[in-house]
């Protein structure tokens, strides 16, 4: 954990909103974990050791414990990621559709490799399972947003934007 | 008069632009004062269509569609409603043969109403379930569930009636209805289509399975790939409450939790580690959930689609549900047609259909204009049919005599420039990638099965290599804990039976 720590700094301002909302929390009880982590990881973007450590403390859990949890799901990051997390879903309908190919292109155009985020720390693109959209894949999720039948060009069209600052 | 103008709102109209098209459609109203208005819908699961825009008519509601935003101008080009001599215009829409040879019992309100709607969804029948549960005692609606012979809809197909008992049967001074809403399995949607479509269907059957076997609190276990799925819930919650269907006067009450990406949590003991807040390492069975499941009470696990039943069941009476299907294949199945085919959406249809049937007269054939050379049938799990199979009727055992299984009712629908060589490893990859790790079958068999499928697909000794395959994925099936490892063989095996070419595997090693 202490290596994260140096190559991630917490910073103090995230950690004092991870203090108010474990304090406004309506449950600290276990089974409230998993809605503590989600609403943190909205609010300050991940899950750092630093919060990870406030999180047990007022759970009444092992450091050890929420660690497990936290890289147990796939949702769950424990470093800072890109500003958008652009999910490509990799699954069989979507496979049959051509979803390799669309990932072979946002991978080839942003140069990036899968969580890896582009250098001018705007989009990292990842590899999900589903998103219940198999008639009218290929399908990506940007934000809270789910689009359909997205070809290169239209991955393109929705990606750009992210990037104000890339001419590319 | 008014006329009402319907535009869907589920995952999949919402990505192709149905917001954006709800927008055009109120700006065109408003600019040619038009005497009309909009109403949001979940979707009829006729998705080649989406978005499908409905507009109200003597003769019922005609269609619209695929509509994009920037197309609802041409819709309202005279300044008037939109007719059938529109070149887009697909007729009335329940006479479009995907939707009129269906048989639709849990999705007959789908598309029609408004989702979050409480009196649209008693004006469609919506509430008769629960009314009949109150009227009798438990025992009468487990009763009726038993005799209906529903079975479990998430994949694993257990009879209904013999959980409800069980959950009864055993004392506990609190007890738990948990819906499994975690539909992880790639190539489905129906859950979410019924979430998205008639949410309150839900509640009612958790309230009316909460009645039967006297549980007072309910749990939507909620993937968190559905976010539409989230909001349309959380809000129809909220209506529950106040009509009275949930709280404290009802004596049952449901709460909304988030998964978190996780595929195993949709097996029935990881989902219940989850929602106690642990990482969702699978449970050795028994003790069953129906004994000792959350927090070591009574619980009673089901599917969506399983739950949402009941409220036919109730309505309708056991016999007319258990009077479609065959075997002990009772009532319908929501089939989803997906992947490479042009017309893909969702199929209620009782148990019988075949592939062929589906693929080609339902869905058109593939999306590409290509032969359909494979079909994955019952999600990531589930086996790869060549077209010799489409002929077998789509039922619980019919399928499993052939090495198949219908699952969750996914139907995935590949054409012929498929590598059914990357389909097989990606089979093992993806048990790979979600094992929960707990056995050691499934966590370090899944990452063998890959690297035996990959050099076979290199051509590296395939015959050699087929021998350890086939020990792998007969320990994988007799050594997993949970279905995970027990059906990833599944896909594997049928690729090797049905196309061996992809695995650099002469015809005669399969026959022998």
């Amino acid at each position: 954990m202490d290596d994260r720590q140096t190559e991630h700094p917490d910073h103090g301002d995230d950690l004092e909103i991870v203090r108010r909302l474990l304090a406004d929390a309506p449950s600290t009880a276990p089974d409230a974990l998993l809605p503590l982590l989600h609403e943190v990881q909205r609010r300050v973007g991940h899950l750092s050791p630093g919060a990870i450590r406030l999180i047990a403390d007022a759970c009444n859990l092992s450091r050890a414990e929420v660690h497990g949890v936290v890289t147990f799901y796939h949702d769950f990051q424990t470093a800072p990621g890109a500003r958008h997390r652009v999910q490509l879903c990799m699954a069989e309908a979507c496979q049959a559709v051509g979803c390799r190919e669309l990932a072979a292109h946002a991978r080839e155009s942003l140069g990036v490799e899968w969580q890896e985020a582009t250098p001018d720390g705007a989009v990292q693109i990842e590899q999900m399972y589903c998103f219940g959209n198999c008639a009218t894949g290929p399908t990506i999720r940007i934000g809270d947003r789910i689009h359909g039948r997205v070809t290169p060009e239209r991955f393109d069209a929705l990606v750009t934007p992210l990037r104000p600052e890339s001419s590319a | 008069m008014t006329t009402r103008i319907y535009v869907p709102g589920d995952t999949t109209a919402w990505s192709l632009g149905a917001d954006e098209v709800e927008t055009a459609i109120v700006n065109a109203i408003t600019n040619h004062g038009l005497a009309a208005e909009v109403v949001r819908t979940g979707s009829r699961g006729l998705y080649w269509l989406e978005p499908l825009v409905e507009v109200d008519s003597p003769d019922g509601r005609i269609g619209f569609g695929p509509i994009a935003p920037e197309e609802v101008a041409d819709l309202f080009a005279d300044g008037k409603l939109p007719t059938t001599a529109h070149p887009r215009s697909v007729g009335i829409v329940a006479e479009i043969p995907f939707l009129r040879d269906q048989q639709r019992l849990t999705f007959r309100r789908a598309g029609l109403i408004d989702p979050l709607s409480w009196s649209d969804y008693q004006a469609h029948g919506g509430g008769e379930g629960i009314r009949q549960a109150r009227e009798s005692t438990p025992q009468q609606v487990i009763d009726a569930v038993m005799a209906s012979g529903l079975r479990g809809r998430g994949g694993a197909a257990f009879p209904a009636g013999i959980k409800w008992q069980t959950v009864h049967d055993t004392p506990g001074d609190v007890k738990y209805i948990v819906c499994n809403a975690d539909e992880g399995d790639s190539g489905t949607f129906a859950d979410r289509l019924l979430m998205e479509s008639d949410p309150f269907q839900l509640i009612e059957g958790m309230a009316i399975a909460a009645r039967a076997v006297g549980a007072s609190q309910g749990v939507i276990y909620l993937r968190s790939e559905y976010p539409r799925t989230h909001a349309v819930l959380t809000t129809a919650l909220a209506t529950a409450r106040e009509v009275g269907l949930l709280g404290a006067g009802a004596g049952f009450d449901i709460t909304l939790f988030l998964g978190a990406g996780s595929y195993i949590c949709g097996e029935e003991t990881a989902l219940l580690e989850s929602l106690e807040g642990k990482r969702g390492m699978v449970r050795p069975k028994p003790p069953l959930p129906a004994r000792e499941g959350l927090h070591g009470k009574p619980t009673l696990v089901h599917n969506v689609l399983t739950l949402a039943a009941a409220t036919t069941i109730l309505a309708d009476g056991a016999d007319q549900y258990a009077g479609h299907g065959l075997d002990r294949s009772r009532g319908t199945m929501p089939f989803q047609l997906g992947g490479n085919v042009a017309r893909g959406g969702l199929v209620e249809h009782a148990f019988g259909l075949t592939l062929d049937a589906l693929i080609h007269d339902f869905g058109g054939g593939t999306r590409s204009g290509r032969p359909a050379r494979a079909v994955q049938v019952g999600g990531p799990l589930g086996a790869y049919l060549p077209a010799e199979q489409w002929v077998t009727p789509l039922a619980y055992e019919s399928y499993l005599a052939i090495g198949a299984m219908l699952g969750h009712g996914g139907v995935v629908v590949f054409d012929d420039t498929v590598d059914m060589g990357a389909q097989a490893e990606f089979a093992m990859q993806f048990c790979a990638h979600e094992s929960c790790g707990k056995c050691t079958p499934c966590r370090i068999g899944s990452v063998r099965g890959v690297e035996l499928i990959q050099q076979m697909r290199r051509g590296e000794e395939p015959e050699r290599h087929l021998a350890v395959l086939h020990e792998l994925c007969e320990t994988l099936e007799l050594g997993s804990l949970c279905a995970l490892g027990g059906l990833t063989p599944m896909p594997v095996r049928s690729v090797i039976n049905h196309f061996p070419e992809a695995l650099h595997l002469p015809a005669e090693v399969i026959s022998s």
